[in-house]
């Protein structure tokens, strides 16, 4: 089971958050401090386990926990789950499912005309101005602590699929365009062609628009 | 109303959405709290609208908000409003919103069942997506309660999109509920050979889930497994059932053994490093659960080592890490092939990364052996030298301690060598565990005899030194360590060289600065060296040293004597006193030295720590009891100060206490061994201390000879290296000898004992440096074993540990929807319901299967039995409110099974009174005309055709316990339901409140109705007319056989009797039984009502015939039916802001009514109101109530109730004006009635 997932910047500020068991808002506040505090401090060349210590026992009420991240550029992207998750399986999540989906999908939606910054630095600004529609990906991959899906297609397929509903109906706001001007000088070079994983080989799908 | 939406889209363009609320935070940082808090301010407004694309901008907002820290549990109630949106976008805003703030103690939630029992019928799979994916957060027991069985119909969706949801969301559903676990499982069960990949993974993600937490219920899914682990190729579901099976092997080897093969296979075989360690892992938990039985698998463990070395010399450090943990599993069985590697693993410890470090360590501790443990702990000490951060070095002290110290200091073959070390790790600055190495050196110098020599010596020069520990650290650090010196120093004085300069030592001022506890026993212990000296000096006549000793100690002493700790000022007062007079007695050239040396005297045994608690209580002993009278004020206790070693303290008294001769001793000791040999309960002591227990005394503990050659202070190189040194000499010495010796001998009884043994040296052959006694620690005689069950009482997957493989009885349902009889519905409707009966009757065919082949008549028997009594049951509950039917459920499902009595009744067969749950209207329960009432569903008709056929045959057992529970349900009715009504608390028990009245009666036969008919509505349809259920109880009360009853009613205009189709307009309905003497029966009969505002009277005729012996007679009992506007408003909750909204809307037109002389409380009358009348309370304050309900066509419906001296006002608002005031009435007519 994943009990909750985070993902924050190097600040420590919350970029989104996910629990799967009820905590009040400044008890979130508290793990996402701790856990920034427990990640951030940890080199970028050691392993991306961390477990045992009081941190699970007084805030997570329980030691059979482990915390799974990864950081990619200015974000942290933290798993906490129990030992019925594999943890090569959850990295492989986080960075093939779960980062890759976000960044595809919003190439898909908003970032279609420019495409020539770098890969990673996307990612934050997405989070920041679309948190929702992030929610709305993680909702496709992980639903109530359990991995709901694994298989890329599928996942970008159904997120295709609800925002077009989405479209369809008019969409909340106008914000869309506001939102591509904001981030109009970001772009996408090195979008992988080709994920691997393990020994699953997703070919990432028509990607050649741009 | 144009002019509003107009005005709304504009409002709408201002409004700030998340975008701009993210960039305003942005450029706000320097007060971004105020700045947030008119944002608040702003969503708040926006709320207030009834734009609803207003309102999902704000809940959008709010959970952004959210995610920052700021409760929003305030707008629950919209996060409800915008989740039960028809467009998909807003739906899907208000359902992210309640999964991230909703939780169990949020009161809204409850509104939501139905909103979300609609959503998860939606056509669209996306809202009902949407739903599963919400609800999978804030689940309460309530909501999985209501909605297991829409759940788990959709685990039959057709899109797998829906069913891989519904499958996963089922889980926690489970956990919730645990009730569901069981009717469920079968279908979980089947989804496991979903031809849809991801419905298959999250099959097997629940149930590796469930699996993980009670593994024995589900050993009977093994063959699936391996099945599914040959044939899949989607690792995520492999890793998921190798993990499970990781979990399963234990409790059953022979799946083990089977597993071997495919298991080797795929690490051989996968290039996938997730995959591949999740096997090794495997594989090891396989081996492990073999290790007893299996020899042969040194090829797999062989195999799993290589793989994990190839992980742990990888450079990625995830491997590595995951390496060293799974090669921790394999060491607690397979040592040996771990020790092979210990050149890898010792790299490890000057790995960057501290985890893969602390990883490593955890692997030494299991690796060490008599062998290398000096070496080991060589490498550890260097690693201490240079470890930076205190965290890390105090880890590293705490592992070498561990090392040394575990199993009763197993692997430690010259304690020299250890105190060595522990004098070492006194060195190191800032440590806090200062009191973790005291304690250590007090176990060592307790409990092995033959090292106190060098211990008291070791100690005493670090007496000496005292200067060097204390000097930088004043806190609970390392000083901990002169406790232990002192208290050595003193206790084993006898071994002291210079006993008076240690003494001197203890005395120096700057002692006066350590923490409290650790003067205390100088203090003590001061006199103990100051004892040692004066017998050393005895015979000497007038001794010049034992009179400077005095002296010392009285020139030293009242610097304790005004220290502010109460421990150290009161021991050193009473010392220097004692010390006052014996200087005295020396003056007098008095020999003092024997009874000063009395003081002290006495062997200290060690003592378990558990000792005490395992002291069995003395009969007759209670602690609790007062010994003497209570006082009559209690007086104020003082707090003890919290010493480290406070609880080291009670062993000094006891010892001193009981002091008994030798011979004494020894007889009780012989005593003791006799009474544990012949105790079959009491736990044998290791190996290592049963040696000791065999010597038959303290005092025939072989003496060590202990090898002072060695020089104790070596400058520049740390003394535990020169043991190393020296051990090396020694064993090979050693071995040298032993080969030319014994040679032969060895050679043949290790042959016999092990095959694999390649090493030159075997931990046997390593003999210690001297004969080391360690000295067992004493347990109170006859100590009772105890096994301490650390299992936590709260864990909800407790509730989970369901045997599974039980076949499902009937009783065992899902709480079906039971509001809504399903011959009423229309045909599309049906169709969704339908497939539910289907599935749980498919289960159930399948589940008799499973008992015939079992053989197992009789509990076959038994378990219809019970499951005829569950259908009667549900089938009588229906014809309550909805409330009632659940609470019924609950309740009846934990009453006890019935009378076996049952059999004996015989009576004709006859109709089945109704199939299932869901077929609750009478016409379908015949069973003669299933075809004409079910035309569009053949299927569902063929399997009730089946069913009805088996209920013919237990129509008769059943029969007597319809009447038995009948009355339970009666008087259970009332108190349930106003309970489930949830706004009114329980301040005392309720008066028990029947619904049902009598409708006719005659000799033969009594008719009830029930009060409360059951309505329904189907205002969703949009049609003209409502239905209303009417439950009427048949009791026969002659001793004659009651048959072929036949019930007719007059239709009038506006309400009509629903009969059959194809049935004339006065036709009869055949009640679908028959009644034996003295029996009840309920059935139903629905009525098609069109106008709802007046109340209603049909006339109706009830015809039967009267069976006895003798003859059959015809009769017939006329009755009237009473439709009370009452029965036409349904329990419907209201939130009270939608309350409020209502009343100001101006639409309601207002009437009062008052009551005199009430005399109940206020609660029962609420109650009353909410039972009989079907209201609900909104809001109640003190003696005033709001309440509401709606009627089945959707009339609101307002109360407000207050109550002054039996005086009770109700003031009444309804959009239709007549209905309330029928309403009114029979509320003031209940309230007549008592």
């Amino acid at each position: 089971m994943i009990k909750a997932i985070l993902i924050f910047n190097n600040h420590g500020k919350p970029r989104l958050i996910r629990f799967y068991q009820y905590f009040a808002e400044d008890m979130q506040q508290q793990i996402i401090r701790e856990t920034f505090h427990l990640v951030s401090k940890r080199d970028d060349n050691v392993c991306n386990f961390l477990e045992g210590g009081s941190y699970f026992e007084v805030l997570i009420g329980g030691s059979d926990y482990k915390l799974i991240y990864r950081h990619y550029a200015t974000l942290y992207f933290v798993f906490c789950v129990d030992s019925s998750e594999s943890e090569l399986g959850i990295l492989d999540l986080i960075q093939n499912m779960l980062l890759f989906t976000i960044v595809y999908n919003f190439v898909m939606q908003v970032f279609v005309e420019t495409l020539d910054k770098c890969f990673e630095n996307v990612c934050e600004l997405d989070l920041i101005f679309h948190m929702d529609k992030v929610h709305y990906i993680l909702q496709e991959v992980v639903m109530g602590g359990m991995v709901l899906e694994t298989n890329m297609n599928e996942i970008v397929a159904q997120v295709e699929l609800q925002n077009r509903m989405e479209k369809s109906e008019g969409g909340l706001s106008t914000a869309p365009a506001r939102a591509v001007s904001a981030v109009k000088n970001m772009n996408l070079p090195e979008i992988p062609r080709n994920i691997n994983i393990g020994d699953i080989n997703i070919k990432v799908p028509s990607l050649s628009p741009f | 109303m144009a002019l509003k939406i107009v005005k709304g889209s504009i409002d709408r363009m201002f409004d700030k959405n998340l975008q701009d609320l993210v960039r305003g935070i942005r450029n706000h940082k320097d007060d971004e709290a105020k700045y947030i808090s008119t944002c608040i301010d702003e969503i708040k407004q926006e709320l207030k609208q009834d734009n609803i694309a207003v309102k999902a901008n704000a809940v959008c907002k709010l959970t952004y908000l959210q995610m920052l820290g700021y409760d929003v549990s305030w707008a629950a109630f919209n996060i409800v409003e915008v989740m039960s949106s028809s467009k998909f976008t807003y739906k899907r805003i208000g359902y992210l919103a309640a999964s991230q703030c909703f939780h169990e103690g949020t009161d809204v939630i409850m509104l939501t069942t139905n909103q979300i029992r609609k959503d998860l019928s939606s056509p669209n799979q996306y809202d009902t997506g949407v739903a599963l994916t919400g609800l999978s957060c804030f689940v309460t027991p309530d909501l999985a309660r209501d909605l297991a069985n829409d759940i788990m119909t959709l685990m039959s969706h057709t899109k797998p999109y829906i069913r891989k949801k519904a499958v996963l969301i089922m889980y926690k559903v489970f956990l919730k509920y645990p009730e569901s676990l069981r009717p469920a499982f079968p279908r979980l069960k089947e989804k496991l050979e979903d031809p849809d990949p991801g419905v298959q993974s999250a099959a097997v993600n629940v149930i590796c889930e469930l699996a993980r937490r009670n593994p024995k219920n589900y050993l009977s899914l093994a063959p699936l497994f391996f099945k599914l682990m040959t044939s899949s190729t989607n690792n995520w579901v492999l890793i998921k059932i190798i993990k499970l099976f990781g979990a399963l092997t234990p409790l059953e080897p022979r799946l083990g053994k089977k597993l071997i093969e495919p298991l080797t296979n795929l690490i051989h075989s996968t290039s996938a490093m997730s995959l591949l360690y999740e096997c090794v892992n495997t594989v090891i938990a396989v081996l492990i659960s073999l290790s007893s039985g299996m020899p042969n698998h040194s090829a797999s463990i062989q195999l799993c080592v290589q793989k994990l070395r190839i992980l742990i010399e990888d450079s990625d450090q995830n491997l590595k890490y995951l390496g060293l943990l799974a090669m921790s599993k394999i060491l607690k069985t397979h040592p040996k092939s771990v020790q092979s590697h210990k050149d890898l693993i010792l790299q490890c410890l000057d790995d960057k990364d501290e985890s893969i470090r602390l990883r490593a360590l955890d692997l030494l501790y299991g690796m060490v052996s008599k062998k290398n443990l000096m070496e080991i702990v060589k490498k550890l000490m260097l690693h201490v030298d240079k470890a930076e951060g205190t965290t890390y070095r105090d880890e590293l002290l705490t592992k070498i301690i561990d090392i040394c110290s575990q199993s009763n200091f197993q692997y430690i073959t010259n304690f020299e060598w250890y105190i060595s070390i522990l004098v070492e790790l006194t060195r190191l600055e800032g440590t806090r565990h200062g009191h973790l190495i005291a304690s250590q050196m007090l176990d060592v110098a307790i409990r092995v005899k033959a090292i106190r020599g060098f211990a008291v010596a070791q100690m005493a020069t670090l007496l000496d030194n005292a200067h060097l520990l204390t000097g930088n650290t004043q806190r609970n650090g390392i000083c901990e360590v002169l406790y232990a010196a002192a208290w050595i120093c003193g206790e084993f004085s006898e071994h002291l060289e210079d006993p008076m300069q240690t003494l001197e030592a203890m005395l120096r001022p700057k002692v006066a600065t350590l923490p409290g506890h650790i003067q205390a026993v100088y203090v003590q212990n001061a006199a103990k060296l100051f004892a040692t000296v004066l017998r050393k000096h005895d015979g000497e006549t007038e001794s010049q040293a034992a009179q400077e000793t005095s002296q010392l100690l009285i020139d030293r002493l009242p610097l304790f004597v005004q220290s502010a700790n109460l421990e150290v000022q009161e021991r050193a007062s009473c010392i220097l006193q004692l010390v006052k007079y014996i200087q005295k007695l020396q003056q007098k050239n008095v020999e003092v030295a024997e009874e000063v040396t009395a003081l002290f005297a006495g062997e200290l045994n060690p003592v378990a720590p558990k000792a005490q608690k395992k002291v069995p209580i003395p009969e007759g002993l209670d602690l609790d009891a007062w010994i003497n009278e209570p006082p009559s004020e209690s007086e104020s206790e003082d707090e003890k100060p919290k010493a480290v070693f406070a609880k080291e303290e009670p062993k000094h008294s006891r010892s001193r206490h009981t002091e008994v001769d030798e011979k004494e001793l020894a007889r009780r000791r012989e005593v003791r061994k006799q009474e544990q040999a012949n105790n079959p309960f009491y736990i044998k002591a290791s190996p290592s201390s049963q040696k000791v227990y065999d010597a038959p005394g303290v005092e025939h503990i072989p003496v060590v000879q202990i090898d002072l050659s060695v020089p104790l202070k070596v400058p520049g190189m740390p003394m535990s290296d020169q043991y190393l040194k020296l051990e090396v000499e020694r064993r090979q010495k050693e071995k040298a000898e032993r080969k030319k010796k014994e040679k032969k001998k060895k050679r043949e009884k290790r042959g016999k004992e092990r095959k694999a043994d390649s090493g030159p040296e075997s931990e046997e052959d390593i003999t210690p440096a001297h004969q080391v006694d360690i000295v067992t620690e004493e347990m109170p005689e006859n100590a009772l074993p105890s096994d301490d069950d650390d299992k936590d009482p709260n864990d909800p997957h407790k509730a989970l540990d369901i045997d599974l493989d039980k076949p499902l009885a009937d009783s065992e349902k899902l709480p079906v929807r039971t509001h809504r009889p399903e011959a009423l519905k229309s045909p599309a409707e049906d169709r969704d319901s339908e497939s539910v009966p289907q599935e749980t009757k498919k289960k159930s065919g399948k589940e008799k299967k499973k008992d015939k082949e079992k053989d197992r008549k009789r509990s076959k028997e038994e378990k219809k039995k019970k499951k005829k009594h569950k259908e009667v049951e549900e089938e009588l509950l229906e014809s309550q409110p909805e409330e009632a039917v659940q609470s019924e459920e609950t309740k009846e499902a934990a009453a006890p099974p019935t009378s076996t009595s049952a059999e004996e009744v015989t009576a004709p067969s006859s109709a089945a009174a109704a199939v299932d749950t869901s077929s609750a209207a009478a016409p379908e329960s015949e069973p003669d005309e299933p075809k004409d009432t079910e035309p569009e569903d053949t299927k569902s008709s063929k399997h009730k055709k089946k069913k009805q056929k088996k209920e013919k045959e237990e129509k008769e057992k059943k029969k007597k316990k319809r009447h038995h529970h009948h009355h339970q349900h009666h008087s259970d009715a009332g108190g349930e339901d106003s309970v489930q009504n949830g706004t009114v608390e329980e301040e005392e028990p309720l008066p028990p409140m029947s619904n049902y009245s009598l409708l006719a009666e005659n000799s033969y036969i009594k008719m009830m109705k029930e009060d409360a008919d059951q309505v329904y509505d189907i205002q969703g349809n949009h049609q003209d007319e409502s239905k209303v259920v009417v439950s009427v109880i048949f009791e026969n009360k002659s001793d004659s056989f009651l048959k072929s009853m036949e019930f007719n009613v007059l239709d009038s205009l506006n309400s009509k009797l629903q009969r059959p189709e194809g049935a004339g307009a006065h036709d009869s309905l055949t009640v679908p039984f028959q009644l034996p003497p003295g029996v009840s029966n309920e059935a139903r009969f629905v009525f098609s009502v069109q106008s709802i505002i007046m109340p209603q009277k049909l006339k109706g005729t009830l015809t039967f015939i009267v069976k006895s012996d003798e003859s059959s007679t015809h009769e017939k009992l006329d009755f009237k039916l009473h439709f009370t506007c009452t029965s036409y408003l349904i329990t419907t909750p209201c939130y009270s802001d939608a309350y409020a909204k209502l009343l100001e809307s101006g639409d309601l037109k207002g009437s009062s009514l008052r009551l005199e002389g009430i005399n109940m409380p206020f609660h029962h009358l609420l109650a009353r109101i909410c039972f009989h009348h079907h209201f609900s309370v909104v809001e109640r304050i003190d003696s005033c109530a709001s309440m509401y309900s709606r009627s089945i066509q959707g009339h609101h419906v307002c109360l407000l109730v207050k109550t002054s001296d039996q005086t009770v006002s109700i003031d009444a608002k309804c959009d239709e004006p007549s209905l309330l005031g029928n309403v009114l009435d029979e509320i003031k007519q209940t309230f007549s009635k008592c």
